[in-house]
């Protein structure tokens, strides 16, 4: 029944976009001024299908409807309501429907908002996207049908992955499609301008709010996703440079960069084929992510059961976006010849986008020579965080340098009156590091120099602040706040890597273990059943030997039963200071526990940077009179 | 029309890179265990991590009749659960080699001390470079080779008593 109602709704999807590229097509020959009534309908229609299939598999979900083999691979009766939801885009299909959905939805509202563009340029878009939308939608209905049934009916579901059963990897999906399939809007908008010839300033206009969108939802849900790592996996760690990770952080660099030219292109109208690059380059590197994570070359635990058909469409459909639109770029784009002023601020935003380059074209590097080496001689490698961390942290010190000084310039030209501020807040910065080095610590050089950068950046950022509260300077307060956050972000992983303990060692019930500054008591051990899983709880109690406080810690071992599967629950006592972070796992045939016991100095500000980095955008996104 | 090096060079690197993902696609079979059953191990050497004079490489499996391969690490929980198998088959025909995989080399010691050693030798591989040359991406995995180096059985996850059976009647 679902099955039927489902499929139906794809394919009048399908119909209906078939239907607004034709009708747009007849609409571009027409002198008229304004698009025709019957596209806004058709687009209306086709999203509100689209929503409607969404809805349906999330009643199939619900309802565990297991006559659908997707709710039946990925779904259980007896799991929480929440997660049955969640369990919708948990998987191959159904997260295909939700990636089919962003599309339609950014489609038909880019066509609505835009009203005042250029008619050309609005149905070129519609037109491009639409494409798109077809590409997904054959893709869907031939290799990855969500609504396929199954017959005779199961009783009961396989159950979803109990590592996906998580708060933070139930949004996690969704934040990220919002922010990679976005993308798609304004790489149909920068075909449509190459073709239409509506460029420079105006085309700017019409795409800074869905950059700003998808740059905002992306950026959270790497954040997200970089917090359930922590709290789920149990390695102590939030970034561990994997190839997925990588996957996800190459198009953030690119569409970090195109946020900050787009500002250029509208106050200067200059950069434009440099930001249609980056428009083009933004979803091609989501879509090279989608197939990089999906076909199973890569491994690791987005790997839904690699399916190498399912590769091969992406290749092509890949393959077709990336010459398409090559094609049309070089056949389109002509020569542009800009000169910059040394001390403007377009040329502090230019050195943004080539660190921007620079740390994309290492992570790509860092993520494809793998692949390369070993498909071309069969040569095994894994390039990890050693690599990334040499040729990256480097060069965050002159970014971070830029990045401070930066929005000091004015547009076109610059007068140097800045000069003692700059200076004192860098004597400032010194004198905060040598009292962190002082009474911490020491460190190497590097360090060094990233604390001395990161804490200009900060103390420059918390300038302009003052100066925005005071009505000083009215504008850049997106910008304060995501630049704050980003040296912060910089300023706090920085201490947590510098300052981190780790303890790892076996204990049983009732003994005892000493380390420098804890004394780690294992107190006793309790089975609990919940619903959907059975939990060994180990009670620790943990006395800081500085001040004598006593602190609890009950880390988890969980047993699910559907798919039968440990986990291994860390037990994290967060405070503004620092993280008290306590895994336990059995060992077997023994009653020793092996325990990994880390104190990680301010863990909780990490996120609350990171967020913040986000935030700046969220406040721009809200800031109705337009500013910058 | 004019040539533009420029374009030709772009066009090639997208095409050289799509091929090989296109080859990359056919290749993830590589992970597959069904694939290594019948090859040859790759060239190795490991240094022994009770003693750092000794070494192993894969002609020293040429003597055996048998020998299992085993990847473990003391931080693996699975790893543990297969342990008592282990532990069986080193009274058996067969010659069981552990590589210690992404390890630090104290827990290993003590991981074997408190569990038992099944080992004749236990490689010490702590940047997991020789693993990932064996085709090991998740441990606990093992190999099961012959006198001549064939891969006879390749065991994805731990050892239990089907896995275990299995072997006793490959070694017979």
């Amino acid at each position: 029944m679902l099955s039927n109602i489902g499929i139906s709704l794809v394919v009048l999807v399908l119909i209906l976009s078939f239907l607004t590229i034709y009708t747009a097509y007849l609409d571009l020959k027409t002198s008229n001024q304004f698009i025709k009534v019957s596209i806004y309908k058709l687009s209306l229609f086709q999203t509100t299908f689209t929503v409607l299939s969404f809805f349906t598999l999330i009643i199939g979900f619900i309802n565990s409807d297991f006559s659908l083999i997707n709710v039946y691979e990925n779904s259980h009766t007896t799991k929480p309501f929440f997660y049955k939801i969640a369990g919708t885009w948990g998987n191959h299909e159904g997260s295909l429907l939700l990636w089919i959905n962003i599309l339609v939805i950014f489609s038909y509202l880019f066509l609505v908002f835009n009203y005042k563009h250029n008619k050309r340029f609005r149905l070129y878009t519609l037109i491009f996207q639409n494409i798109l939308i077809l590409g997904f939608l054959f893709f869907l209905l031939l290799n990855s049908n969500p609504f396929n049934s199954i017959y005779p009916i199961p009783l009961e579901g396989l159950g979803l992955n109990p590592i996906l059963q998580d708060p933070a990897l139930a949004i996690h999906p969704p934040l990220l499609y919002v922010g990679f399939v976005g993308c798609s809007i304004y790489f149909s908008a920068a075909m449509a301008s190459l073709i239409s010839g509506y460029g420079g300033k105006l085309f700017a206009q019409s795409i800074k709010t869905w950059v700003k969108i998808s740059w905002c939802f992306q950026t959270l849900g790497i954040i997200v996703g970089s917090i359930w790592a922590y709290y789920e996996l149990g390695w102590g760690g939030f970034w561990f440079w994997d190839p997925v990770e990588n996957a996800s952080l190459l198009p953030w660099f690119a569409i970090t960069a195109l946020m900050h030219s787009l500002i250029v292109l509208e106050k200067r109208s200059t950069l434009y084929s440099w930001v249609i690059i980056l428009c083009l380059l933004t979803f091609i590197l989501s879509v090279t992510g989608t197939f990089l994570v999906r076909s199973g070359i890569l491994n690791s635990v987005h790997t839904f059961a690699s399916d190498p058909s399912r590769g091969i469409y992406i290749l092509i459909f890949l393959s077709f976006m990336i010459f398409s639109a090559l094609i049309i770029f070089f056949t389109k784009h002509k020569k542009e010849t800009f000169s910059f002023n040394l001390k403007s601020r377009e040329t502090f935003i230019l050195a943004n986008n080539w660190f921007m380059a620079f740390f994309l074209v290492t992570v790509l590097i860092g993520t494809l020579y793998p692949i390369f080496l070993d498909v071309l001689t069969g040569v095994k490698i894994s390039v990890g965080p050693p690599f990334f961390n040499i040729v990256i942290i480097p060069l965050v010190v002159p970014f971070m340098l830029l990045m401070s000084i930066g929005p000091k310039f004015s547009w076109i030209k610059s007068q140097n009156k800045f000069f003692y501020e700059t200076l004192f807040l860098m004597l400032s910065a010194i004198v905060i590091n040598l009292f962190i080095f002082y009474f911490f610590g020491e460190y190497s050089l590097l360090s060094n120099l990233i604390f001395i950068t990161a804490i200009f950046l900060i103390l420059h950022s918390v300038l302009d602040a003052k100066k925005f509260i005071n009505n000083i300077n009215k504008t850049g307060l997106s910008r304060i706040i995501s630049h704050l956050g980003f040296g912060f972000l910089v300023f706090f992983i920085g201490i947590n890597h510098q300052f981190s303990l780790e303890e790892d060692f076996n204990l049983k019930v009732g003994e005892i273990k000493k380390t420098d500054n804890y004394e780690i008591n294992f107190k006793n051990i309790k089975i609990k059943q919940s619903k959907n899983y059975k939990a060994v709880i180990g009670n620790f109690e943990l006395t800081n030997l500085k001040n004598n406080l006593v602190q609890y810690l009950d880390p988890e071992i969980r047993i699910y039963s559907n798919p039968e599967t440990l986990t291994y629950e860390a037990a994290i006592k967060t405070k503004m200071t620092s993280d008290l972070y306590l895994t336990m796992s059995n060992v077997s045939r023994s009653e020793y526990y092996n325990i990994k016991f880390q104190n990680k100095p301010f863990m909780v500000w990490i996120w609350i940077s990171a967020i913040m980095v986000a935030l700046g955008g969220f406040v721009q996104l809200t800031l109705k009179k337009n500013e910058d | 029309m004019k040539i533009d090096i420029t374009k030709i060079i772009i066009f090639c690197f997208i095409a050289f890179s799509l091929f090989v993902f296109w080859k990359g696609l056919k290749n993830s079979s590589n992970y597959d265990t069904t694939q290594l059953i019948g090859s040859k191990i790759s060239n190795f050497q490991l240094i022994n991590i009770n003693n750092y004079d000794q070494y192993i490489s894969q002609e020293d499996f040429k003597k055996n009749k048998f020998t299992l391969i085993n990847f473990f690490a003391s931080w693996c929980v699975p790893c543990r659960s297969e342990h008592e198998y282990l532990l069986n088959l080193s009274n058996k025909e067969i010659k069981i080699v552990g590589i210690n995989f992404k390890d630090k080399k104290s827990n290993a010691i003590n991981f074997l001390e408190e569990l038992g050693d099944p080992y004749y030798f236990v490689g010490e591989d702590s940047n997991g470079k020789v693993s990932i040359s064996f085709g090991i991406y998740g441990i606990p995995e093992s190999i099961l080779i012959n006198s001549d180096l064939t891969v006879i059985k390749k065991i994805v996850g731990p050892i239990d008593q089907i896995q275990y059976d299995e072997i006793l009647k490959l070694i017979q």
